[in-house]
């Protein structure tokens, strides 16, 4: 039981302070538990995205190399015409940021603009070809951004999800033990300054009454003396219990430190 | 009469070719190449036939383009021996093959040169059959009219650019219609010239190019639609020899979609089946569903199919006919074709594509 504890004063306030923070911290661990499994719900959702994606990407990608072969099978080398004609982007990638859970994500929207790029080129023949080929080619594109999309989103959510469960775990495993030792060590310790109270004040009552029962028996002894002498000791009889009061108080005064 | 002295100039010429013309594949070796698992494979297969070893020192990985290229060469080495042994009139019947290609780099090095890009790149580019003495100097032309004054003046095509030269600006719209108006230019005066040759010659390169020009005028309709080509300026690009002329280019010239472009087709007989969308073709549409195409296109990819079918067709029956020149042409053009067929199949071993492996055209 004798874990990490912090190193702290014990008193009353350290107690309280220590207290409060424990609970701030189960609160804390309680709250990143809900917002890990928010954040591996979702991390699943795309993971399965992502492979779904993927396996799509696999077969547009195929066809798409294939209808260029298509082109090239109708008109030849048509690269270098389609490279020198496109002017402005027809295809452009918008970004956009999307909050799950507090974790920004970004994720990639297409933005096509219908471009009349390279739109005769083929004229003469296999221009169907070639734009069919656009298509595809745009088609594969539009994934390939959708993929990006997931697996970007799938990393940083990996990323998240370590470092919370990091949190989690360095709260539920340090911080609150820690916490929950340092609270026993100061209950330990203010019960034993109690204990160490009670015994003193115990030893201090016993003492007095030593001393005061010594007081008695010596005054006793005195009183017969003073019987056996004279005969006219009543007198002096009153005024023996308030010197006893004040003889008592006396003595404390005398023995109590603070 | 003109039997009578083939032989003289052009009989050993025409005995090469129909010699080469034996050694274009047949459809046994097609389907055996089409059995091919792997490119290396498909480069066993070859060697046996007349391309005999022409990928053997190529490093293994073999890319489909390596195999376009060398089958290209061979083709190239083929012309370039007839040519060198021709005689009039056939010599200049042969350079009238090279001027389709001569255009197709002119408008490529334009292209290159207004956007400054490095000529020895796009020399590179260009097709072999077309290249001629003056071509580098093409990259320092600016303009039209600088290009046409310094330049093509020089060339065989000059009085092709003679049309568009007018053109005032450049721009990347313009080339494509400068590319059409000069080929169309090109079909009219190659037609023009085989009238000279005689009548056997002309009967069958006439129809060659009539069908040449009349896939032109379709194409170029279809491709049209939808672009900032208005009506007028494609009425111009339109080849005046085809048998669609000068009806159905006047038609076609109107034509706002392809079921018009299919009613002018319908008078003529061949055209008429291009058309059909009943028939089944062999173009699979297995992957149709995930480009969510609509029916034009995949008639419009399929016309261009039955039109290699056509050409194949025509060169074919050109072979039919003895002491005339139209053998050069149609070999050229079955050779052009036959390495088509041979990339396709290659890119469909490479891709895994088996299901469209036997979209090619067989000739034999």
């Amino acid at each position: 039981m004798s874990g990490a504890r912090e190193n702290i004063f014990p008193t009353r306030m350290a107690l309280t302070n220590t207290k409060l923070r424990l609970k701030g911290a189960q609160t804390g661990h309680s709250l990143l538990a809900k917002k890990r499994d928010a954040l591996t719900t979702r991390f699943r959702a795309i993971l399965r995205k992502v492979d779904e994606a993927k396996r799509k990407m696999g077969r547009v990608m195929q066809l798409a190399s294939f209808s260029l072969a298509e082109v090239t099978y109708a008109t030849g080398d048509i690269s270098y015409l389609v490279q020198e004609q496109a002017k402005t982007a027809t295809f452009r990638v918008k970004a956009r940021q999307e909050n799950v859970s507090g974790v920004v994500l970004p994720t990639f929207e297409v933005d096509r603009v219908a471009g009349t790029d390279f739109n005769l080129t083929g004229l003469g023949r296999g221009g169907q070809q070639v734009l069919k080929s656009k298509e595809v080619y745009a088609k594969a594109v539009e994934t390939l951004v959708e993929l990006a999309s997931l697996q970007t989103a799938f990393m940083i959510l990996d990323e998240v999800i370590r470092a919370t469960n990091r949190r989690v775990n360095a709260i539920e495993h340090v911080v609150i033990p820690r916490l929950e030792n340092t609270i026993k060590y100061i209950m330990s310790e203010l019960d034993e300054m109690d204990r160490e109270e009670f015994f003193r004040l115990k030893k201090v009552q016993g003492k007095k009454k030593r001393d005061a029962q010594a007081e008695d028996a010596r005054r006793a002894a005195i009183a017969a003396e003073a019987d056996d002498e004279e005969d006219s000791a009543p007198a002096f009889e009153p005024p023996e219990p308030t010197d006893t009061n004040s003889d008592l108080l006396s003595s404390k005064d005398a023995d109590v430190i603070f | 009469m003109e039997a009578l002295f083939f032989n003289v100039s052009s009989g050993f010429l025409e005995g090469i070719v129909r010699g080469y013309k034996a050694g274009i594949l047949t459809q046994n070796q097609y389907s055996n190449l089409t059995q091919c698992e792997t490119l290396d494979d498909f480069r066993m297969q070859l060697s046996a036939t007349d391309y005999g070893n022409f990928l053997a020192n190529e490093p293994s990985p073999l890319s489909t383009s390596t195999i376009s290229d060398k089958a290209t060469q061979i083709l190239v080495d083929q012309f370039n021996f007839i040519r060198s042994n021709a005689v009039e009139p056939l010599s200049t019947f042969l350079d009238y093959i090279t001027y389709a290609y001569m255009i197709d780099n002119v408008i490529l090095l334009i292209t290159g040169t207004l956007h400054e890009r490095d000529t020895h790149e796009l020399l590179e580019r260009c097709h072999p059959l077309g290249s001629f003495d003056t071509m580098p100097a093409l990259c320092v032309a600016t303009n039209v009219e600088e290009l046409y004054r310094t330049v093509l003046v020089e060339t065989p095509l000059a009085p092709y650019f003679r049309d568009c030269v007018t053109a005032s600006d450049l721009d990347d719209l313009n080339i494509e219609i400068i590319r059409n108006t000069v080929y169309k230019a090109y079909l009219e005066d190659f037609d023009r010239y085989c009238s000279t040759l005689g009548s056997t010659t002309y009967d069958v390169m006439h129809r060659i190019l009539a069908f040449e020009a009349d896939r032109r005028t379709i194409n170029i309709t279809i491709n049209s639609f939808g672009t900032d080509l208005n009506k007028e300026a494609r009425a111009k690009l339109y080849p005046t020899i085809g048998r669609l002329f000068p009806e159905g280019n006047n038609n076609l010239a109107r034509a706002d979609d392809i079921e018009q472009v299919r009613l002018v087709c319908d008078n003529i007989g061949e055209y008429k089946s291009f058309f059909d969308t009943s028939a089944p073709s062999r173009n699979g549409n297995g992957h149709d569903d995930l480009l969510g195409d609509d029916g034009d296109l995949s008639v419009a990819a399929q016309l261009e199919d039955h039109f290699f079918r056509m050409e194949v067709h025509l060169n074919k029956l050109s072979f039919l006919q003895q002491f005339q020149y139209a053998v050069f042409y149609s070999y050229f053009k079955l050779k052009e074709q036959e390495i088509r067929s041979l990339t396709w199949i290659a890119e469909c071993i490479a891709q895994d594509a088996r299901d469209r492996i036997q979209d090619f055209i067989p000739i034999f």
